[in-house]
């Protein structure tokens, strides 16, 4: 057995692609090897920018010879089945054999050696490598990457032969494109590495980020500053490197005026850098570049490069700020009418106009508390207006900050700045979600407003598409809503914030936000199923008081009692199930009288007669003729508990409720031990069931146990 | 003494001429870059092979700066290459053209940063990188895979210097009016600040837009006519004027998110038609040589 090299030689990679291509090469390299039954051992992948290399861990020598036997068609087929048998099998029709009216062919596989599957796979890999973005180069119909230069190719010390559109397979590669310019000869899987590291290239992604990594944030100690950790620019830079030199620059402080988020994101998104902070943590006039040379002037040039173009851009940003700074937010904002939202949804104007009223009307009902309307108002007439800023056209992900801080420059009070700021949060899970006041009017109105008012014009997300993010603004309305723990009803906000000329989608939104309350209650351990057994008793839509039921009945099913509780609930509606029990028989069933049944329906609203009404009540209640002790008992134990439950339910003391539940576990476990439901006594049967009818009822008003899993 | 701005232009040409490059002098037209070109986007189509250097000044009347901002211009220079079918080796050729302009590899830190190419009104694209020396962006390297919404076979290859700044670079200086023009003392600012200024001033506060609309519509409707004529050169120049004018009345900021899609879309079917027109011509300028033309897919 020998172990296999495979390095595909390119122009170079995108730095973004390099992860997926590594596990795109193990990935065909596996499935090929494995369709033809070559035995490999542990598999390795690099990349650089410059390459993506496999090394296979003991290779089999050849794959073994197989002999296999095929029934092909009957021989009285159409002769179109025979031969399509013959090109299947490649065999002659004499080599066939007949048995009761049935072809048969022998198929002999001869071993093949390992070079030659190899050689196949490489094709294969070339031929089928998924990459985002492919090109073709030259006059070759070839497609790949970036122009694939060469293919090194060896098992043990073999090279493997394959040549793909000119490119021919050997051993022969290239060194650091500076350091190295000449060809390097590869002997094996066993040099591969260490070759190149002589080199100048380190082809291993893992060491080249551990570099990274640790020498940025030692350039930064070194100057007595902290790095500012970015594991994606160390992912970043080690996939633009093939010998990484961190080096630290300086840039003049006079640019910190401004903001330091656009800074830090020019450095990044621009340049790549790394920022740095001083001890008191403010941003430092630095920053840590990662050269891809050891320059013999030990890095004086690269640095003193880098320092001017980072002044450049930062001399643009600065430009971009005085100049928005120049014009106050009220001005900007009147150029909102020229940016289409939506052509249905009309302009960014119509929407700030719409947000502004109910960010308002949030405050207004009291629905957030704490804040004051006029501020909130104002803060979402302003909130969209740094979008017309230069600053957010040069850095359209600094939205909402630079309001923020522009609002600030002209004085604004804090509320408002901050609420500008962060309105567009939480901005996905894991997101902070905002807690001031103001910005919780903001943040919540204009989600609101998205949410409502797509699905109103049928823009709803469908399947993988969510082209406005709606489920992103669904998520988001949950966690302000939840966390602030904002006291309204779901059908109150959607229709406070419906666009006028829209279809009503009351009933979708609402639909599609507990769908998101499942999701993101999943998150924090949440079964969906006990989300809809409180959906179903929950009709008002109040979201807070949701989940603390939610949160109330997943630490009541987590108790013994609540487990066991749960198991004799389902026992009791099974056995009203199966005799199909509807309820005491002295009246029509609400079904037949057409009244809708939710399952919380009085039995005594529908009757009339005060005589009658004591009667029903005690037969509904199971009081009347109890005879055995646990039946008493258990009456009893529902007497209390229901009382205390709704009680509980009605205080929003959901734990109370379910400890009321809880009191129930003992009679209801000891009636199903000693009492016969199914007895021959009709009356008695007919008690028990109703009893057992109440239990159940009594265990829905507080959730509906139906639809607990388990 | 480093190069200044013509030595880097005269070095550029040697270099690239010696590489079988025909030298052209740049197009006698407005336009937002080099790519623009005829020289590069028709002659992108079809089978033939084809070298060319150039300059072309480039004109993007919103990068104006009134002639204040040290790296911003309304007016600059592009030095543009294109070699087809791109060469095995134009990696190692374009270094090689910064050896010659004195940027050495191992003392500066050369990068080829993934940056995909696309022109919307001229309905193409490619992929291929920036190049970074030091951190700056000197040069826009691509594999032309689509010109005018037709298939580029064989695929050009093209680089487009952005000289000021790798003059800048070259010699060191902060603000590009800085820079030597000549090694006689004339500086960059002495040829081209009063044009900033000027030009700036005209393009964000005087140009009549009314004018500059018509210019557009007439414009369109040129290259209408001679495509009706079949004569595609003609056709393209007509195209060129009216993605110019659409610039300058982007500057203007008299053209509506909503309508600029549309005057790009525009301006768009008029390149794709001069393309096709260009694909169509018959007898090729160079016939005999290319052998078979392949037949271009439209997209």
């Amino acid at each position: 057995m020998s172990d296999f090299l495979l390095e595909l030689l390119s122009e170079e990679i995108p730095a973004r692609m390099q992860a997926r291509a590594r596990n795109e090469l193990a990935r065909l390299f596996a499935e090929s090897t494995g369709e033809a039954g070559l035995g490999t051992g542990a598999i390795d992948v690099f990349s650089s920018p410059r390459r993506l290399a496999l090394i296979a861990r003991d290779v089999a020598e050849a794959t073994e010879a197989s002999r296999e036997e095929v029934k092909g068609p009957r021989t009285s087929a159409p002769p179109q089945a025979f031969e399509g048998f013959l090109r299947k099998t490649g065999l002659r029709q004499e080599q066939l054999e007949q048995r009761n009216g049935v072809w048969f062919a022998v198929v002999e596989r001869a071993g093949r050696q390992a070079a030659e599957i190899l050689s196949d796979t490489i094709k294969r890999i070339v031929a089928d490598f998924a990459w985002p973005k492919s090109m073709r180069w030259g006059s070759g119909s070839l497609s790949w990457v970036r122009p694939l230069q060469g293919i090194v190719a060896i098992l043990g010390e073999e090279i493997v032969p394959v040549e793909i559109d000119g490119i021919v397979s050997g051993a022969t590669t290239v060194g650091h494109r500076f350091h190295h310019p000449g060809d390097i000869t590869i002997g094996g899987a066993s040099d591969y590495v260490e070759k190149l590291r002589a080199c100048h290239v380190i082809v291993d992604q893992d060491e080249r980020e551990r570099q990274i990594r640790e020498g940025a944030g030692t350039a930064a100690a070194d100057a007595g500053l902290t790095l500012l950790e970015d594991e994606g620019l160390v992912v970043e830079n080690a996939g633009l490197t093939e010998w990484p030199v961190p080096l630290i620059g300086r840039f003049d402080p006079e640019f910190l005026d401004v903001p330091r988020e656009v800074i830090v994101l020019t450095m990044r998104t621009n340049q790549k850098y790394f920022a740095c902070t001083d001890e008191s943590g403010a941003l430092a006039p630095a920053f840590v570049c990662i050269a891809n040379v050891a320059a013999k002037d030990g890095g004086a040039s690269i640095i003193e490069g880098n320092r001017r173009v980072l002044a450049a851009r930062l001399a643009d940003a600065r430009f971009f700020w005085e100049q928005d700074l120049k014009v106050p937010l009220e001005e900007q904002a009147k150029k909102l009418d020229g940016i289409i939202f939506h052509e249905k949804l009309g302009t960014v104007a119509d929407k700030v106009e719409r947000v502004a009223k109910l960010a308002r009307w949030l405050v207004e009902q009291g629905i957030v508390k704490g804040a004051d309307a006029d501020e909130a108002e104002r803060a979402a007439r302003l909130a969209k207006a740094d979008l017309v800023t230069g600053m957010v056209g040069e850095f359209p992900e600094l939205q909402g900050v630079i309001g923020g801080y522009l609002a600030e420059a002209q004085g604004e009070p804090p509320a408002v700045a901050d609420a500008i700021r962060d309105h567009y949060k939480p901005v996905g899970q894991g997101d902070a979600v905002p807690t001031a006041p103001v910005t919780v009017a903001v943040a919540l109105a204009d989600k609101m407003d998205s949410l409502v008012g797509f699905f109103q014009f049928d823009e709803k997300p469908t399947g993988s598409k969510d082209p406005f993010a709606l489920r992103r603004a669904a998520l988001g309305i949950l966690s302000l809503i939840i966390e602030n723990g904002l006291r309204a009803s779901m059908r109150d906000l959607i229709t406070a914030a419906a666009h006028a000329g829209g279809a009503n989608a009351g009933r979708d939104v609402a639909g599609f936000l507990i769908e998101r309350l499942k999701v993101q209650q999943r998150e924090v351990g949440i079964n969906h199923d006990l989300i809809d057994a409180v959906v179903a008793v929950e009709t008002g839509g109040d979201n807070v008081r949701m989940v603390r039921r939610v949160q109330a009945l997943q630490e009541f099913v987590q108790t013994d009692d609540g487990a066991d509780l749960l198991v004799a609930y389902k026992r009791a509606a099974n056995i009203l199930k199966k005799e199909d029990w509807v309820g005491p028989q002295v009246m029509s069933s609400a079904e037949e009288q057409g009244i809708p049944q939710t399952g919380e329906e009085d039995p005594l609203v529908l009757v009339e007669e005060p005589g009658l009404r004591e009667a029903v009540a005690e037969i509904a209640s199971g009081h009347a003729g109890a005879d055995l002790p646990q039946e008493k008992a258990l009456i009893a134990a529902l007497d209390d508990a229901e009382s205390k439950a709704s009680a509980a339910v009605e205080a929003e003391d959901f734990t109370g409720a379910m400890a009321a539940l809880a009191s129930l576990r003992k009679p209801i476990d000891e009636f199903f031990d000693h009492v016969t439901v199914n007895d021959p006594d009709s009356a008695k049967r007919e008690r028990r069931l109703n009893l057992l009818m109440r239990f159940r009822d009594a265990v829905n008003r507080v959730a509906d146990f139906s639809r607990i899993e388990g | 003494m480093s190069l200044s701005f013509q030595d880097l232009i005269l070095t550029l040409h040697r270099y690239w001429g010696a590489q079988g490059c025909v030298i052209l002098q740049p197009y006698d037209m407005e336009m937002g870059a080099g790519t623009f070109h005829p020289a590069t986007v028709l002659r992108a189509l079809g089978p033939d092979a084809w070298r060319a250097a150039y300059v072309q000044p480039c004109r993007r009347p919103t990068d104006g700066r009134y002639g204040e901002n040290p790296n911003r211009l309304g007016h600059y220079y592009q030095y543009q290459v294109v070699l087809k079918p791109s060469p095995d080796d134009l990696q190692q050729l374009y270094l090689g053209s910064l050896v010659e302009i004195g940027i050495d590899p191992l003392k500066h830190d050369i990068r080829f940063v993934e940056d995909d190419w696309e022109s919307p009104t001229l309905g193409a694209w490619g992929l291929g990188w920036e190049v970074w020396c030091d951190g700056m962006e000197v040069t826009q390297f691509t594999y032309f895979q689509q010109v005018g919404g037709f298939e580029c076979r064989p695929v050009t290859g093209e680089l487009t210097y952005g000289l000021e700044r790798l003059a800048m670079y070259i010699q060191g200086v902060d603000n590009v009016f800085d820079l030597r023009f000549n090694d006689a003392d004339v500086s960059y600012g002495d040829v081209f600040l009063e044009n900033e200024r000027e030009q700036s001033a005209y393009n964000f506060e005087v140009a009549d837009t009314e004018a500059l609309f018509d210019l557009f519509r007439k414009a369109a409707a040129e290259c209408e006519r001679c495509l009706g004529a079949k004569l595609p050169i003609p056709a393209y120049e007509q195209a060129i004027k009216a993605s110019h004018v659409f610039n300058t009345l982007q500057a203007r900021g008299v053209i509506s998110v909503a309508e600029r899609q549309a005057y790009i879309g525009r301006v768009r079917d008029l390149a794709k038609a001069a393309c096709g027109a260009w694909l169509e011509r018959s007898p090729s300028p160079r016939e005999g040589e290319g052998g078979a033309r392949s037949e271009a897919v439209g997209g």
